[in-house]
Formats: C-alpha cells, structure tokens, sequence
C-alpha cells in the first residue's frame, strides 16, 4: 500500500515512522521545511496531566508508552527526551480541593498521580504559602524539532521519501476513491490513501482534498529565558492551566506554565487567543505571563527574557483530534487538530493512523478502541461538517 | 507601563506625542531635528548613554571631559549642530531624549505604535516604559558581519566594530599589538585610530583585490568626500607605518596557553574565490584581532511589525522602502543602516527624508519646501550607488568555509561546530539558519544568532540568497521582573496627563 502523508510535523514525522515500520509504502510531502509549523513553536510537552478522562486521554497515554520506545530508538539524548515529571499546584485551598478531585478522577484512567502536600520540598525555589499540588511523574518533554527531524530520519531507514512541495487536490478515481494527490508543480504522486497531517493548515488542505474538517488557530506565545543553573526540576503549572486547555472563550486566556530544560532555559506559557493568523507580536500577553511566572517562582524577577516565539495551535470545535478515515473521500484520512498537545500525541496519532490502514491492530493502537476521534462525529448526513 | 522620567513640567508634554525614533545615530539625530523643526513633538530612545549611534559613539556627557576621543571623529560639525537642535527642543519639552532606553519590543495600535522599552540608567534597577505615537521611525543601524575562523572565539578577538566602540566609547585601547582583517572600507579607520592612541597595527589584510574599486569608477567619481577620506587613512596608514594587505585574510588564531588569550595570528594570500593559497600562510604575533566584514542591518524591531525587505545588494536584507523612507508598513519608517550600509552620510539625509515623509503623512504644519527635500533624495541616491559598489568591491569570499575544520566553533553561545552545521546540512532537513537553530542550537544562545547567522547562512543557504534574519520578538534581553511590574501598575502617560 502507498501512503501520502501531507505535514512534516511532528504528527506527519510519525504517521510516517509508524506506517514505515509497519512496511507501508510512506512518502511525506510538506510546502516547507520538517517541523517548521507549530511543531517548533511549543515546548515539546507529552503530558497526561492536563487531560480530563476521555478519547483524548486514551491517545495521551498510549502515546505516552510509544513516546518512550520511540525515543529508546532513536536515542533518547538526540531528541532531548526528558522524563521529567509535572506539577500541578493550587493557589487557593478551594482550587486544591478542585485538584485533587480531578486527579482521583485521572488516577481511575489508568494516569499515576501522586498527592503533593508541601511543594516546597519538591520544587526548592517555587513561591512560600502554596497549598499543596498533585505530581505527575509520566509528564514528559522532548525537543519537539530534533524529535520530528529524527521520526522522519528513522522512517527513511525504512524505506520512506520525504519531498518539498504543496499539495493541491486529490485524485480520485472509481466510486470517488483517492488514488494520488497532485502538487503545486503539478506532478501527481500515486497513493492508494492520502493522511491529511497538515496540523493548524488541516483545514485546508482538507479541503483540496475534498474533505473539509473545521480546524482553526489559537494563538500562544511562549518566552524563554537566559541559561540559568538547574532551578526548576518539573513542569510546574497552575491549576487553572486545565480549565483554559479545555476552554472555548473568545478572548485572551492566560495559565502559568514554568519549566526548565537541558539546555537551561526556563520555558514560560502559556497564552490562548482567537485571533486567526494573526502574526502580531502582543507585548501585553509577554508581560502578563512574565508577572505569572515570577509569582509562581519569585528568583525569576532577575531572570532575563531572551525570546519569545509564537505559534498557532490547531483545534477542532470540540478540542479533541480528528484521527480516521473521512467518510466522505474514501483513502482519506486525517491526522490534525491536536491543539497544544500535538507533540504529546503524536507517535499513538501515528500508530492508530497505521492501524486504520493496515485494518489491525499495530502497536498497541487498536482502531476500535479510540472511535471517539474519528471524522464521523463533524458529519452529518449531507457531508458537511456541522 | 510607567511613564518616562525624563518628561518635565513643560506645556509641551500635555500634546501627543507624533513620533518615536529608535536609534539616535546619525539617521535618528537628523530625523528627530527635521521632525522637530516641522512641529512635532519626539521621543528620540537609544540604548547608549549619548546620542551618536556607533558612528558619533561619546563617553558619556558627564564624563566626556576626561577622555578626549574628538580626534577619532568625522563630521562633528554636524553632530554638535544636531545636538544644539535637539537640545533646544528639549528644553521645550517637545523633544524627549531617552538615553539608556533599550527597545525590546514595539507593536502596532490602534491609533499608530507602541514602542516597548526598559530604562536602564539607574542600574541595577530595570524599568519597562512604554510610548505612543501615530507614526514610528526605527533607525537601528547594523552590527558588525563575523564570519568564523579558527580561533575566533580566543580572548582578545574582537570586532572591528567593537574595537572602534571601544576608542569612542571611553578612549579604550584594547590590545598593544593588533592585526586587523576581514573587508570594506571601514577596516582603514578602525586601524588609523588605533594607531592614534598608541596600538601598533602589526597588518590590516583586505580580503578584497585592490584592482576592485575601479571596476565601478562611476559612483567613486561622484563621490569626492569619500575620495579625500581615503586619502586621509592612506596618508595615515603611511605615517604610522601599518602595512595593508590585500587579498589576504586572517585564516586562524592562536592562545598562548596561559590566560588563553591570541598570542599568533595566522594569515594567508586569497586566490579569487578567497580561498587560501598553499604556501602563503605567515604568522604574526598579535595580542589582539580585530575582525570585520562589513555589517547586517539590525531589523529585530522591525520584522515582527510585518515590514517588507529587500536584497541589499551586499548578502543582507535591508528594509525596503520607497523614496520617502516610507516601509511597506503604514506609519512604518526606516532610515540609515537598517535600509542598507551605506555610511553616515546617507544616514543623514535618510533621516531627514524620512522626517519630511512624517510631517507630511501626519499633515504638520511646518514641511520644509520642496527644493531642499529634492537634494536630499538626490544626496541618498548618490551614497546608495556608492554603497552599491562599495559592497561589490567588498564582497564576502566565496570560499570562505575553507578556513574552518570540522571543530571549528560557529556559534560561541551554545557552542556549536562547523562540524554539526555540515552535519544537519548534509544528513538532514536543513536547508536554512532557521532549520540549523532547531537541530543544533546555534543562534539560540545569548545573542540569539546575531553573531553566527549570516556565517550559518553561507554555510546552509544557497550562495545568492541573501541573509535574512531570525524573527525576534524580544530585541533586547529584559528582566521578567521589570516585564512583571509593568503589569502591575499599568499607567501610560506619554502621550497624555503625567501622573
């Protein structure tokens, strides 16, 4: 079977690994460079922690286990694999009560928590009077740009192209069926099925394909600071971080996400605005999480802000990926609208891709198990999404 | 955001302000003065501790009568005018010179900009600020181009650049014996002027063959300043006796194995491409190296304000502008070195060209008329043609990659090698500075690939794109803590009542 993934994301980088390995034919076709979209715009989180009970905790922690494979594979000190654990604390003992009852909620989902009482002794220098937290030890991070190029690098091992160049339509033969899709430059690349892996842009090339899915951007900003000495072990966020992943408001939303990395930058989040693609520097939103950050961890106030960087997350109406065949365009699936969570979920996003094409299990993926994602749920009879 | 100290009690300061200039070099002093002459009231923001820019670069005002550096300078009849201009503005209150205001962001507003800036003239103490105004004008100047050599990461390698700001600065000389290298004319003054405070300039070598001026006689003719100049560095290199060498490059540098700092230098004959020709190389003592290659204009402000750019003809991009100065960004102007190097000179009636373009987008009373308007564009299209062949006479070598070896450093703030960058380049995705920063970290350290980007480029892109910088959204480096405080107590009063 020939399979053309469109994205060299870090959601295409592993459809094409897991689909390589699983012996299909792979050739990824992206307009730009690997990982140049959202993929290098984040912090690189695999996390359970912030995900409530449902289809997309299901992914989160399959991917979870292949994230750990995957990395063991490719080398765990090339993709800046990190096992570093998160920690949610509460600012007010009523929001800790709140916690905890989430976490009791997550802990019969299968996800290890662990009841933090003086988060002091866990984090050395975060702010005195915190009432206590809940510790994730799954939560991970890779550096999300090494981990896309080094998927990609392991699915060409196994027999993968990789090509620069845009997608622009399906091609469809018999009962509508795709066989190939045709680029910009007009050649057409023979495929019995197309993975639309295309992330905030899935919206689009959904389109071209036939296959429209409502994907739309949400805008955050991240800073980074100087190299500091290691200050901050976990992944430390504030309650309130959950209620804003899962929100739909309009407007600006601003959680506190603070966290170190190997190379000794402090990574500062997390920002949500609906303002389309707007590319806008907001040196209100910069300065706004600067004062979270510092409230949380008072040393950061002589910290110095080196850069910030802006990305666009893609999110469906109902904010959980859409992974599956569409029905509408046989041989067309999609693999997008992972939010700011599409580095965690990619390598399981991967494997179930593989799955819903070889028609079995692989990987620990069973197509049956995470119907919750697919396509269907937009569709209403007509074709068009509701 | 609080309101800049410096405003006083003048009637001026209850009008809006109509613009902001960053950058009080050459572009932004002349700009502000126009501007100011026209009606508007100014806000003039630069990083140093006086007006100048690099080109009129002053100890500070406090300290300027102890150290001397007025021989080191060109033109100061016009920096002292300027200066008697703006200060008259200022005691009025229509000019407000912020000095020690570094810009680490500005956006645009509803009603024109905001220009993001922290004061730093009280250190330790960091204090965000923030201005407003219908029109902004970034004059940023460039900063020096390094290309990397063995060796260059040594104590006692320096810009060229940086050896020149630190003479004016403060009368620093930073080594006793100096070998300076790279291309441009730049290199002469630089070598005259250590010389003047006592350095031995062991060799200034050229990159370029000297036959290379006269392929572009035309703009050298129109010229005659800049004639007169170089004769002046001719008759001074001859006096002090400092051997200029063209066609040649610096090709290594060597510690001595105590503090580390260069003690040889090593330096060879170029063939055309500038790669190295066996047999050539010498050794030179040396405790200091000044290198530069020309420079890259500084647009951190301005990309991320969407502005359009254009190939400068010299292997960077430069904000493209039309022939008011205007950007592509309504309200967006961009006179001097961020537009394209080309001197003080240009910068000048850049500056009052963009000025004019200002007063008159914003309909100010007091335009100046069209004659002198039409010698300035005619001033700026004569420095440009120069600049143009300047920068063709002075070209990057093409084989200047030759110099490095495989653990050769590119980027010194997260040290990385030549050896990884060819790695990503050949085994991988990489095809341009932006993909090397993902996959190695050079140009993510402290100054985030100011000073390895355009050697990153050469070395991925392909030879005739020129080097367009990184996105940066934060210019300067500012404290989370001054960041914080603006949050919490957000007054804004520049534009309206001081509080």
């Amino acid at each position: 079977m020939e399979v053309v993934i469109i994205g060299a994301g870090i959601v295409g980088a592993a459809c094409a690994f897991h689909a390589a390995s699983a012996g299909l034919g792979v050739t990824v076709l992206d307009r730009g460079p690997v990982g140049a979209g959202t993929t290098s715009r984040g912090e690189g989180n695999i996390l359970l922690s912030d995900k409530e009970p449902g289809p997309e905790l299901e992914l989160a922690r399959l991917s979870r286990d292949l994230w750990g494979e995957a990395s063991e594979e490719l080398g765990p000190q090339s993709v800046e694999f990190e096992n570093k654990g998160g920690l949610v604390v509460a600012s007010a003992p009523e929001g800790l009560a709140a916690l905890h009852a989430f976490a009791a909620r997550q802990a019969a989902a299968g996800v290890r928590t662990e009841r933090v009482d003086r988060v002091g002794e866990f984090e050395p220098h975060i702010a005195p009077g915190l009432p206590g937290g809940v510790h994730y030890p799954q939560d991970a991070q890779v550096q999300p740009v090494l981990a896309a190029a080094g998927l990609l690098r392991a699915a060409v091992r196994r027999g993968a192209r990789v090509r620069t160049g845009e997608a622009v339509a399906a091609v469809t033969g018999t009962g509508g069926r795709i066989n190939g899709v045709r680029t910009a430059d007009g050649s057409v690349l023979t495929a019995d099925a197309v993975v639309n892996a295309a992330g905030t842009w899935g919206g689009e090339v959904g389109s071209r394909l036939g296959a429209p899915v409502e994907i739309l951007p949400r805008r955050g900003f991240v800073l980074v600071t100087e190299p500091l000495p290691p200050m901050i072990r976990h992944k430390v966020y504030s309650a309130d971080y959950v209620a804003n992943v899962a929100s739909s408001d309009e407007g600006l939303e601003t959680s506190c996400v603070v966290e170190g990395t190997r190379a000794g930058t402090v990574l500062i989040g997390a920002s949500r605005e609906r303002v389309g693609f707007d590319t806008a520097m907001n040196p209100d939103v910069v300065a706004l999480l600067a004062a979270q950050a510092c409230r949380l961890f008072p040393f950061l106030r002589d910290v110095h802000l080196l850069r910030a960087y802006r990305g666009f997350r893609p999110y469906c109406p109902d904010h959980l990926p859409v992974v599956g065949p569409d029905p509408r365009v046989p041989g067309v699936l999609h693999a997008c609208g992972h939010e700011g969570a599409g580095i965690g979920l990619a390598p399981g996003t991967g494997a179930l891709i593989t799955a819903q094409l070889l028609g079995r299990p692989w990987r620990g993926a069973d197509p049956a198990a995470h119907t919750g994602l697919l396509p269907d749920r937009f569709l209403t009879t007509g074709g068009v999404p509701t | 955001m609080t309101e800049p100290r410096e405003l006083g009690g003048h009637a001026a300061m209850h009008e809006p302000l109509g613009l902001v200039v960053v950058g009080a070099g050459p572009a932004g002093m002349a700009a502000a003065a126009t501007a100011l002459d026209g009606g508007l009231r100014v806000a003039l923001v630069d990083a140093g501790s006086a007006p100048g820019g690099q080109f009129w670069r002053h100890p500070p005002d406090d300290a300027r009568d102890a150290l001397p550096t007025e021989d080191l300078h060109h033109d100061l009849r016009t920096y002292r005018a300027l200066r008697t201009t703006l200060a008259a503005h200022e005691r009025t209150g229509r000019l407000i010179l912020l000095l020690d205001h570094h810009v680490w962001t500005a956006a645009r507003a509803a009603d024109g900009f905001t220009v993001h800036a922290v004061d730093r003239g009280r250190p330790p103490e960091e204090r965000a600020v923030v201005l407003r105004a219908p029109a902004l004008l970034v004059a940023t100047g460039a900063y020096d181009r390094q290309l990397p050599f063995p060796g260059w990461d040594l104590p006692g390698v320096l810009t060229a650049g940086g050896l020149q700001s630190l003479l004016k600065g403060g009368g620093a000389v930073a080594g006793r014996r100096v070998v300076l290298g790279g291309t441009g004319p730049f290199l002469l003054p630089v070598a005259t002027a250590l010389a003047a405070r006592g350095a031995e300039v062991v060799a200034v070598c050229e990159a370029a063959a000297p036959s290379a001026w006269l392929r572009h006689p035309a703009p050298l003719l129109r010229n005659p300043a800049k004639w007169a100049e170089a004769a002046g560095y001719a008759g001074t290199l001859a006096r002090y006796r400092i051997p200029l060498r063209t066609r040649t490059g610096i090709v290594g540098a060597e510690g001595d194995g105590r503090d580390g700092r260069v003690a040889v230098v090593r330096t060879a004959s170029l063939d055309a491409d500038g790669a190295p020709l066996p047999g050539t190389e010498r050794r030179i003592e040396a405790d200091t190296v000044g290198v530069g290659w020309g420079f890259v204009p500084q647009l951190d402000l301005l990309l991320p304000l969407g502005c359009g750019l254009a190939d400068a003809g010299d292997g960077t991009t430069a904000a493209a502008v039309d022939a008011g100065q205007r950007t592509t960004v309504p309200g967006l102007y961009a006179a001097g070195e961020t537009c394209g190097v080309g001197g003080a000179a240009l910068a000048l009636s850049e500056g009052r060209v963009a000025a004019v373009s200002v007063l008159t987008d914003l309909s100010a009373p007091g335009r100046p008329g069209v004659r002198p308007l039409a010698a300035e564009r005619r001033s700026v299209a004569r420095h440009r043609a120069f600049a143009r062949a300047m920068a063709q006479a002075h070209p990057l070598p093409s084989a200047w990659p030759a110099w490095l070896t495989d653990d050769t450093t590119v980027c010194r703030c997260e040290e990385v090698t030549a050896g990884a960058v060819h790695a990503v380049r050949d085994g991988g995705p990489a095809t341009d500075h932006r993909q090397v920063k993902q996959l190695t970290r050079a140009g993510m350290g402290w100054c985030q690939g100011r000073m390895c980007g355009p050697a990153v480029h050469c070395l991925v892109a392909a030879r005739t794109e020129p080097y367009t910088p990184a996105e940066r959204l934060i210019a300067t480096p500012v404290t989370l803590g001054a960041l914080a405080d603006s949050v919490d107590s957000p007054t804004d009063a520049t534009s309206s009542e001081p509080t």
